[in-house]
């Protein structure tokens, strides 16, 4: 038990490093996640990672696999598609699903043309599926740094994204902070999903951001205690699946990514809140 | 002194005006009702007032101080009623002008929206969520919030609308209390029993003012009358208003 469990993480420096990137992941991007769910902006996560790619695959073609290069591309490209999709979306008549459509199947389209400009395979599949088990010190510290930055930014601007979510009118009559808030938090998104792509690939970025947040919802009454649900179901999947990965020898990445998948499954099915058992066997009702 | 000066107001949208050429004063403390058929530009007119719209032309003058401490409720409030946000949550955002982006709650802010909960009936309801609410409770939770808001100009748009008659006539006691406390309301009303018990002063609209004063000498049947043979249709071959110089 402790062998599979437990051993791993205390025999190698790779399996402690690897989760600590899991923790700082899911600590940035699960509550980010929350707020893209309870926005109806689910897809959009998936959307960006895509967009993000041309970015990071420029960087890759001018300097090969270095972090900084990579970073600052993939940052810039989906910084590029968020803000022009969100001004577009505030300042036309399209809403922000159509026009981000748009914009990241461009990106997607750039992207690929630039990777097959250079590359073997090895790289191009670490670029769609990341490198969980070999993240090395600064990229550590960028993860943790974009955590950092996340935790800040949300707690200065919990209360307008909430309100912005819940009654957009209401804000818009109090204070003219709704746009901006959203532009920060379309920053925030682009932030952590170049955080996932280093550590899972442009395929799975979105998998430790949207999935604890779609589990939450079944378990957590109000905003805050979804975030925290939904941080501890990432760091659960991100436990579980290095596990999974250590003992079957199974890809890391997905492994992590279909922990949290299990996770949201379970939720689906008994989540007090909407789950499919107590919503259709329900327990006996009370008398008030 | 008047709250809010209209001056040669019109509103609109795409150029045709919802709102035409009104002019008028709402007094300080006034009960105004707003009524109307449809189309006649009764809500444009409210978001003008709240400064949701701009104007195509003319001008609301009001106070710097009143024109940051309006309170309005929409006809049909944004709300998104699946958002997992508690009552009590949802209310003490009424706070926003005191809190601001980032300031936390005071022991006396939190008691002002125990209070605002207890003046609705909605004592009890703290912890339920926004999606588990009737209809009626929903309008009070929005009157809760209003209540909160403490503002001196208080806009309401057809408020009583599909809402029970208990529930009508305690939330119609809430804005008879704000007028007591000499606040300015303004409401869009349909209901001109409610109207005749309830307002002193009306505003008769189709497009244009037809009547503006007393509520028994703005809703006479000539008046009303006249308010009907508006047209509702915008004609996207009108020519440029004259007036609009």
């Amino acid at each position: 038990m402790y062998d599979a469990l437990i051993g791993p993480f205390v025999e190698f420096e790779f399996m402690r490093r690897a989760l600590v990137g899991a923790i700082a992941l899911s600590l940035g991007g699960a509550p980010v996640g929350v707020f893209l769910m309870l926005r109806r902006m689910s897809l959009m996560g998936d959307a960006m990672a895509h967009a993000i790619l041309p970015g990071a695959a420029a960087g890759y073609l001018l300097f090969g696999l270095a972090l900084v290069p990579m970073t600052v591309g993939g940052i810039a490209a989906g910084f590029a598609v968020a803000l022009t999709a969100g001004l577009v979306a505030r300042f036309t008549m399209l809403k922000e699903d159509a026009s981000l459509a748009a914009f990241y199947l461009i990106s997607l389209a750039l992207g690929v043309i630039i990777v097959s400009m250079r590359g073997s395979n090895v790289d191009l599949f670490r670029v769609l599926f990341g490198s969980v088990l070999a993240l090395d010190d600064p990229t550590l510290i960028l993860l943790a740094a974009i955590t950092t930055v996340t935790l800040v930014a949300l707690a200065l601007l919990w209360r307008p994204l909430v309100l912005d979510s819940v009654d957009p009118g209401f804000l818009r009559s109090v204070s003219r902070s709704g746009a901006p808030s959203h532009l920060v938090f379309l920053g925030l998104v682009v932030l952590n999903l170049v955080a996932g792509f280093h550590a899972l690939g442009t395929l799975l970025a979105v998998g430790l951001m949207m999935l604890p947040a779609i589990a939450a919802r079944f378990w957590g009454r109000d905003v805050t205690a979804l975030a925290a649900i939904a941080v501890g179901f990432g760091i659960a999947s991100g436990y579980a699946g290095l596990v999974l990965s250590y003992n079957m020898e199974t890809p890391s990445g997905p492994s992590i990514v279909l922990m949290a998948g299990v996770i949201y499954l379970v939720s689906l099915v008994f989540g007090p809140r909407g789950g499919l058992v107590p919503t259709y066997w329900p327990a006996r009702h009370r008398e008030a | 002194m008047s709250a809010v000066t209209i001056r040669d107001l019109t509103l609109g949208y795409d150029r045709h005006p919802a709102v035409h050429h009104l002019d008028g004063r709402i007094e300080e403390g006034a009960m105004l009702a707003v009524v109307g058929p449809n189309g006649a530009g009764k809500s444009t007119l409210l978001k003008g007032l709240a400064g949701a719209i701009s104007p195509l032309s003319g001008a609301v003058e009001m106070t710097r101080s009143d024109r940051h401490a309006i309170a309005y409720l929409p006809q049909a409030a944004e709300i998104d009623r699946t958002f997992p946000i508690t009552v009590f949550e949802l209310v003490a955002m009424g706070m926003w002008r005191r809190t601001g982006l980032f300031g936390g709650l005071s022991r006396a802010d939190r008691q002002a929206v125990d209070q605002a909960l207890a003046a609705v009936g909605l004592t009890g309801f703290e912890a339920r969520t926004i999606g588990t609410l009737s209809g009626g409770q929903l309008q009070r939770m929005l009157f809760a919030r209003l209540l909160v808001q403490d503002a001196r100009l208080i806009l309401l748009d057809e408020p009583f609308t599909a809402i029970d008659a208990k529930t009508c006539a305690d939330l119609l006691d809430l804005v008879r209390r704000w007028n007591a406390e000499k606040r300015t309301v303004v409401a869009v009303l349909h209901d001109m029993e409610t109207v005749r018990q309830a307002f002193p002063q009306s505003l008769l609209l189709a497009r244009r003012a037809i009547a503006w004063g007393p509520t028994d000498e703005v809703l006479t049947p000539e008046n009303l009358l006249a308010a009907r043979r508006m047209t509702e249709a915008f004609d996207d071959h009108a020519g440029i208003c004259a007036e609009a110089a």
